[in-house]
């Protein structure tokens, strides 16, 4: 199989990578750059764990084709912090407990960020089923909720 | 480790709820997991995995894959040792078959090649000739005379003989004289239940990297809950002495008891040393389903006795459990732990394990006792029903309480059912009116919980800071846990902790984290290590000071003068005392190795408002609320969490959560979309409500609380569904075409 080149952004910096056709833009993210942020917990779009930004739109990248990248601006779990330290999603994660083993976390809060992008003042049920396609097998959703909703909150008053 | 009830202890960290010291890692992705990291020369393998359920492996070609461009390796059964040790020997017949695959998805030949497609490409060149044989998956009609044999003489002396090749294990708890009991009673109900197998369901795949070198050492990175467990394993599949074998546990994305065994790693340290390069196996998602996990799959004969007033008279429960393709001891636990929640006089339970054509069972959250407590809570409610009595009531009426003997044997200490209970009762949710169509489900539940084997280094470090070495990976904030423990007796602020878990090499042995045990036995053995520490600060202090040792004594944090005897000098800090550490004597440390015992057993009380839609037979779970008694809670935060985290996992065995086997023996919805876990949208916000009664058995009364709520919830849905639909339900999961078919056949 010929590689292809892919040029792209990601999380604002230039990227080129070469991949093969078939290759998921998991793969290429995690293989090819080593961002291995994005996790692949079923490789089949059921999980969230591998969801990124794509042009802004929220997908699961073990179902995009990392040729499909080209020209693409990609976001990730690792831009979510800036040198200014963590986003709030990021903090009230800490703060609420809203992981525990954390693989699925990164996948959250790119789904979360993206939820109060289109709308900052979501309700509880807003939250549930704009987070239904993120598996989280630890937490039971509880503190994910409490703290999604409580960087919500933060974010409108900033 | 006693309680120290001597103290009134005020604690001053314990209890609060710090950041975990792993959170930042985890919320911007630097975490590694057991998939993200590489080595240089990597291969990737793969592995070929039996299409049928239970077949003779004639024989396996692998001579077209090895010819292949960038095929590097090839193993087969064949090319792993086989360990004397039963238990060992089954491990290695499941990680790669022999002569026979024994279920959908056994691993029958692994290949390592120069990228992940040429290893997929190359599976498809190995040529397997089966010769296909009877399969059973069913427990009830495994132990049917002239099922499919699994394995032959695998049986325990304990099974009787006459009964079916496939039962390997027997067991019998109880006392007491049930006829007499059975007689007292106004009202039995005896019911028969059946509970699917399950999948523990973590989010991470197994992964792995093993690197051999030519001289026989050998490096493991993989997710485990014990990376001691995996270096104990494959040494022995290996032919390896430990100390060439390192394992180090990456961070870990969920287990639940499902990675406390291993799967990948020998293949992957095989192939490693066969072909010299470092070798990364990650398992796809279908493969996680159908060769690692599940639960067992049960088939449950409960039988009790009521009086009018609510008294159990007697019980009795005979179980049959299904670990899968292997012999497992897992129904004893399902024995022990059925009537635990009661005291009673008269009691018998009787479990067997049957063996079937499906993967070899792997731990699951308190083992066993879901489906056994799921059966017994079903006609303790069902009597409650029809006897029109409270089923709290009828609850705290037959509880446990310290001095009963249990209805596995031992005499209950000071234990929290009654309080829990009683906390269910008084809480509002209990008092909550119910509208037209909603249902309430209450169930208990219970747990043994664990100690074992424990090991932890606590090294003062001269700036006043103190790391703690401890070789369990963390789960679910335990390092959180562990340096508030550490701080708590140190008398230092929590972030001048840092808790690591080290690698195999690093630290004495450490059991897996399983049992409920890590924050209760790491936990003791941190205490009882800064405590060693400071001793060692007290005397280094007496010794500048000119006094004898005992003439010190460690308070806030500081070494002071023992009463006006001892002289009068200003109390020195640790970090006063470290820092002079090197003209004292040299470097400061405080160790603890202990087999823990004492753990102390857990009970829970659920409460759960449903309803049922008529017309799909679709549950929706209104209200939850979790009563729980966790000893201490350490970081209530990360307590909460796993009452929340367990219960959401029994709420999806009790609503969708199976595994389906189709009439080929083959796994029909080995991933998540046809196994439905819970997602944040079926669900209400899971109220915990923590209690502690201390643990008599922990210096700071702490008990695990990882697996006690995974058990009541079965029944908890299953009883609020009975009581919607007005049909008594006797079978997991309670999905919605099976509970319409209830609905329409009432
Ligand atoms: S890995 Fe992409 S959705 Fe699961
Ligand atoms: S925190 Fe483990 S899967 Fe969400």
């Amino acid at each position: 199989m010929s590689s292809i080149s892919v040029s792209t952004t990601v999380n604002g910096d230039p990227v080129d990578f070469v991949c093969t056709p078939d290759e998921s833009l998991l793969d290429a993210l995690r293989n090819r750059m080593g961002l291995t942020g994005a996790k692949e917990g079923c490789g089949t779009g059921d999980c969230g764990a591998c969801s990124v930004l794509l042009n802004g739109r929220l997908v699961c990248s073990c179902l995009v084709l990392a040729a499909e990248a080209e020209g693409a601006e990609i976001a990730t779990v690792e831009g979510m912090a800036g040198p200014e330290g963590l986003h709030p999603l990021q903090r009230a994660f800490i703060d609420h407990a809203a992981l525990q083993c954390g693989v699925c976390t990164p996948g959250i809060l790119v789904a979360a960020k993206a939820l109060l992008e289109k709308n900052p003042d979501p309700s509880d049920e807003e939250v549930r089923y704009w987070l239904a396609g993120n598996l989280c097998r630890c937490t039971g959703y509880d503190k994910i909720v409490r703290a999604v909703q409580a960087a919500a909150a933060e974010m409108r008053s900033a | 480790m006693a309680f120290d009830s001597h103290e009134k202890r005020q604690f001053k960290q314990v209890g609060t709820r710090p950041p975990r010291p792993d959170g930042v890692d985890k919320v911007t992705g630097r975490a590694q997991y057991g998939a993200d990291v590489t080595a240089p020369g990597m291969l990737t393998a793969r592995i070929l995995r039996s299409p049928h359920a239970h077949a003779r492996i004639v024989s396996i070609d692998t001579s077209e894959a090895e010819a292949m461009a960038g095929v590097k390796g090839v193993v087969t059964g064949r090319d792993f040792a086989l360990p004397e040790d039963a238990g060992l020997a089954d491990i290695a017949v499941n990680v790669m078959a022999r002569d026979k695959a024994l279920y959908d998805g056994h691993a029958v030949a692994a290949v390592a090649a120069v990228s992940p497609a040429i290893a997929k490409a190359a599976l498809k060149a190995i040529k397997v000739q089966y010769e296909v044989l009877p399969h059973v998956t069913d427990v009830d009609a495994a132990m049917q005379p002239g099922a499919p044999v699994v394995l032959e003489g695998r049986a325990l002396e304990s099974v009787p003989a006459g009964m079916s090749v496939n039962v390997t294990h027997a067991s019998e708890f109880g006392h007491g004289d049930l006829a007499a009991g059975f007689a007292k009673a106004d009202r039995i109900v005896e019911r028969s239940f059946k509970t699917a197998a399950t999948h523990q369901g973590y989010i991470e795949p197994h992964a792995c990297l093993a690197s051999v070198t030519v001289d026989g050492k050998a490096d493991l990175w993989c997710c485990t809950q014990g990376q001691f467990m995996v270096r104990t394993v494959c040494a022995a599949l290996m032919g390896m002495e430990a100390s060439q074998l390192r394992v180090t546990a990456s961070e870990i994305g969920g287990g639940f008891g499902g990675k406390t065994t291993v799967f990948i790693e020998p293949v992957a340290l095989v192939l490693a040393r066969k072909t010299g390069r470092p070798v990364k196996i990650t398992m796809t998602r279908d493969e996680v389903f159908r060769a690692t996990g599940p639960t067992v799959s049960t088939s449950i004969d409960v039988k009790i006795g009521m009086t009018k007033d609510g008294r159990i008279t007697a019980g009795e429960a005979r179980l049959r459990y299904s670990g899968g393709a292997f012999p497992c001891g897992t129904v004893d636990m399902g024995a022990m732990a059925a009537f635990a929640a009661y005291d009673l006089e008269a009691v018998r339970t009787q479990g067997w394990n049957v063996l079937t054509n499906r993967p070899k069972e792997a731990a699951y959250r308190a083992p066993g006792a879901p489906q056994a407590i799921y059966a017994v809570e079903s006609v303790v409610d069902e009597l409650c029903q029809i006897l029109k009595l409270d089923p709290l009531d009828v609850r705290i009426r037959n509880a446990a309480k310290k001095g009963t003997k249990s209805s596995y044997g031992p005499v209950f200490d000071d234990i929290g059912l009654l309080a829990t209970l009683e906390a269910a009762k008084a809480h509002p949710h209990y008092k909550a009116p119910l509208k037209p169509g909603q249902a309430r489900g209450v169930s208990c539940g219970f747990w043994f919980n664990f100690g074992g084997n424990t090991c932890v280094s606590l090294n003062v470090n001269t700036d006043g800071t103190v790391g703690v070495t401890e070789g369990n990976p963390d789960i679910g904030g335990s390092r959180a846990s562990i340096s508030l423990m550490a701080a708590e007796e140190l008398g230092i602020p929590y972030d001048k902790v840092r808790t690591i878990v080290a690698d195999t090499a690093s630290l004495g042995y450490n059991d897996v984290t399983d049992g409920s045990r890590v924050t209760f036995s790491v936990g003791l053995a941190t205490i009882a290590a800064a405590r060693d520490a400071k001793v060692k600060m007290c005397a280094r202090a007496a010794k500048i000071w000119g006094i004898d040792d005992e003439a010190v004594e460690w308070k806030d944090g500081a070494a002071w003068p023992a009463g006006p005897n001892a002289g009068q000098f200003p109390p020195m800090s640790l970090a006063e005392i470290a820092a002079v550490s090197f003209q004292t004597g040299g470097p400061i440390a405080g160790h603890h190795e202990v087999n823990a015992d004492g753990a102390g057993v857990s009970f829970g009380v659920h409460l759960c408002d449903l309803e049922v839609d008529p017309e799909t037979g679709k549950t929706t779970i209104l209200r939850y609320s979790v009563f729980q008694d966790a000893g201490k809670a350490v970081h209530p935060d990360y307590v909460e969490g796993q009452m929340q985290g367990g219960a959401v996992q029994g709420i999806g065995w009790a609503l969708n959560e199976e595994y389906i086997y189709g009439r080929d023996g083959r796994l029909q919805n080995p991933g998540f979309l046809d196994y439905r876990v819970p997602v944040a949208s079926d669900l209400p916000m899971i109220e915990a409500v923590i209690l502690e009664i201390p643990n008599p058995g922990h210096p700071y009364g702490v008990r695990g609380v990882g697996e006690t709520p995974i058990v009541p919830p079965l029944a908890a849905i299953s009883n609020g569904v009975s009581r919607a639909v007005g049909v008594r339900m006797q079978e997991l999961p309670l999905s919605p075409p099976r509970v319409l078919k209830a609905i329409k056949a009432a």
